[in-house]
């Protein structure tokens, strides 16, 4: 992949939470179209974005992980209603906490990624992946 | 708790992950994971040979924890559960790790990165198998009706089959009358009977049919709930009404490729579609001598990659027809390759030869080329087999377009939560493992909303949709995962939050023993979650998504 390679010997661990009727699907349809995209991202499924507890984003960080992407259904066509909206505002809220420990909000990402967007999909992890790769290895994260 | 023992099995699923992931070297790693009592990689896991070795394993090693690193849950979760259901284990003991639509299929370049990621995976995944707890699942009354969105042949046959096995049948149509795109046929191959004749028949026995309520001029505007339980709101005519159904099927169809700017189509009168000549033969009023088709117009090329499977055959028959109407007519179809496939398309396809309609086999890189002034009047092809260029006198020129997704697909994609293909079709679950279904339990798929099909393949697409269907609503029942919110009223601190957040209306606060607590409905949870990542005591966990096993996948994440 070009532009991808590891600099500096960096390749960034990431972790995805992906919703099983959007994003999850959004990342298979991918996986069917033969998209390639960066292999740094490991994704843990939920049912919806709204189960994300900032406290699994810290935990990431925490354990070592450099990014953390979450990816919902759009606005408006959450399965289950409105927990996308709930995932929106806790994310906004985690990113401002986590300027103020030191860590840059960047390193957390949402994106609304739908069933029929497996371009979508490759697309963000591709520039997520990049946007890691520059701000460097997490500051906090055990690294071996 | 008992001591987990986890057997892990790892598909190659042919060469789909076997070609980039190394699956015995996974193997070997996996076996040395913590509480790995087995582990073994199969050729098509999802294969008789695959589910045997699961089962044989769970009796063997005595595994209570089941983790299958395959294709992705959406399409075998069901499977595999099943598969540990019938050796005694319960099915919520089982994890699927994604190791091919996620994994192989995305990093095909970089096999020793694909590998690694695999490792990760399942060890992510084995993690949270660790904790995984038998859960039972609760029975649900299912609206023992059906919803068919589409009323064209493929609509209709779904919607009658149904019928006729007893059910309620909603059928939505949002032109003003039934028949889709045969409304505008004038004859089907290959017994060239009239569209009117077929469309007729159904529609009659449609209306005639107690079971089946007819919407015309209507759409469905929005769709809630799951299987056995939709909440379906329809408009018609500026006004809303609301239905509860079972199961949906979508017979939406497809719409015919008008291709402007290519062949003077959209400049020159005397250049139309297939479709726009099926209208001319109805009413009889062809004036012209010298017909010629180009076939492969917007299909086969790189914009759009697609064969469209019906358009041959209809160049085929409608050069027949014109033939028929009158014999001294020349009929020419410019063609790239001839999909007759079959008995009666091969036969159909011979008679047309012996019938006097001619055939030229023109190439990609030397397309036809229209000649005239304010109309086609003559036609420029190269033929491959004499290798010379021919100029044929066009009266009319008829371009062979291939059937494309309609517009709303994308609407549809949105209120059902299904996903479309690269070309913007409905996409099914599996194509051969689960076709006619949508990923979405109880939403199903038949006709050339999935992909062009002819009215033969269309209607027995409806019956198998319709057999699909039905399922549900035969048993009376379901029993929607058992992945539901449950409180701890212990650590309840009765605040509410929850209430508010859950936005199924599914938690309410009572009294008990005196203590405010929260409880759930469990039929109305739908296992979002969004009132676990809420509670700020703790108090909710979520089967299945348990916060304990979350953070052990997130622990996992480095090794």
């Amino acid at each position: 992949m070009d532009g991808l390679e590891p600099k500096d010997g960096f390749d960034p661990k990431i972790v995805g939470f992906c919703c099983n009727w959007c994003s999850y699907a959004g990342a298979d349809l991918a996986g069917v179209s033969r998209m390639q995209y960066a292999p740094n991202i490991r994704i843990i499924r939920v049912m919806c974005s709204g189960r994300v507890d900032p406290a699994f984003i810290l935990k990431a960080l925490e354990v070592g992980a450099d990014g953390v992407l979450i990816a919902g259904c759009h606005p408006g066509d959450c399965h289950y209603m409105a927990g996308n909206y709930k995932a929106a505002r806790r994310i906004a809220l985690l990113k401002k906490m986590l300027e103020q420990f030191g860590i840059e909000g960047e390193r957390v990402r949402l994106e609304w990624v739908s069933a029929s967007e497996g371009a979508k999909f490759a697309e963000v992890v591709n520039d997520f992946t990049q946007t890691v790769k520059e701000l460097g290895p997490n500051p906090f994260g055990k690294q071996d | 708790m008992e001591e987990p023992r986890v057997g892990v099995f790892v598909c190659y699923c042919g060469r789909n992950i076997g070609a980039y992931v190394n699956v015995p070297e996974v193997v070997e790693y996996v076996k040395g994971l913590p509480n790995v009592v087995h582990a073994e990689h199969n050729l098509y896991t999802c294969s008789e040979e695959g589910i045997s070795a699961i089962k044989k394993g769970i009796q063997e090693f005595n595994l209570n924890r089941v983790v299958v690193a395959s294709c992705t849950p959406r399409t075998h979760e069901p499977l595999f559960r099943s598969a540990c259901e019938a050796a005694g284990l319960n099915k919520y003991l089982f994890e699927f790790v994604n190791i091919r639509d996620q994994c192989s299929w995305v990093h095909m370049g970089e096999p020793e990165k694909s590998t690694e990621k695999a490792k990760d995976l399942i060890r992510m995944g084995v993690a949270k198998a660790r904790l995984l707890e038998p859960l039972e699942e609760i029975e649900i009354a299912v609206t023992p009706s059906a919803l068919v969105i589409g009323g064209g042949v493929v609509g209709m046959s779904a919607a009658l089959n149904l019928a006729e096995q007893g059910f309620e049948v909603h059928l939505v149509e949002r032109e003003r009358e039934l028949g889709g795109t045969l409304l505008d046929v004038h004859k089907i191959f290959t017994a060239n009977e009239e569209a009117s004749k077929l469309i007729g028949a159904l529609a009659g026995r449609v209306k005639a049919h107690d079971k089946i309520e007819v919407y015309l001029s209507a759409n469905v505007k929005d769709v809630s709930g799951f299987i056995g339980n939709f909440d379906v709101t329809l408009a018609q005519n500026g006004k809303e009404s609301k239905i509860g159904v079972g199961t949906i099927i979508v017979a939406t169809g497809a719409e015919v490729l008008k291709p402007t700017g290519q062949y003077g189509y959209g400049k020159f009168p005397n250049v139309i579609t297939q479709l726009e000549l099926e209208e001319r033969l109805k009413n009889g009023n062809l004036d012209g001598q010298n017909i010629v088709m180009i076939n492969c117009v917007g299909a086969r090329v790189p914009e759009r990659t697609y064969c469209s499977r019906i358009c041959c055959m209809t160049s085929i028959k409608n050069a027949s027809l014109i033939k028929e109407l009158n014999p001294k007519a020349r009929v020419w179809i410019l063609h790239r390759d001839l999909m007759t496939y079959g008995v009666d398309f091969e036969d159909y396809y011979r008679r047309s030869m012996e019938h006097g309609v001619r055939f030229i086999r023109y190439n990609l890189e030397r397309r036809p080329e229209v000649i005239g002034k304010g109309k086609a009047e003559r036609i420029k092809v190269y033929h491959e087999l004499r290798k010379r260029e021919l100029e044929l006198p066009c009266d009319i020129l008829v371009l062979t377009t291939p059937l494309i997704p309609r517009e709303d697909n994308q609407e549809i994609s949105r209120l059902l939560k299904v996903s479309l293909d690269e070309f913007g079709f409905l996409l099914e679950a599996h194509l051969k493992l689960r076709p006619v279904e949508f990923a979405m339990d109880g939403i199903y798929v038949c006709g050339s909303a999935r992909w062009p099909t002819d009215v033969s393949e269309g209607i027995s697409q409806a019956y198998a949709a319709a057999a699909k269907a039905a399922g549900p609503l035969r048993m009376g029942y379901v029993k929607p995962e058992a992945i539901t919110s449950l409180v701890n009223e212990d650590v309840c601190a009765g605040c509410g939050l929850c209430v508010q957040v859950c936005p199924f209306g599914a938690m309410q606060l009572v009294s008990k023993d005196g203590k405010r607590v929260s409880e759930v409905t469990v039929a109305q949870c739908k296992g979002c979650g969004t009132c676990g990542a809420t509670c700020p005591s703790g108090a909710i966990t979520m089967n299945h998504f348990r916060d304990e096993e979350i953070m052990a996948q997130l622990e996992a994440l480095i090794a």
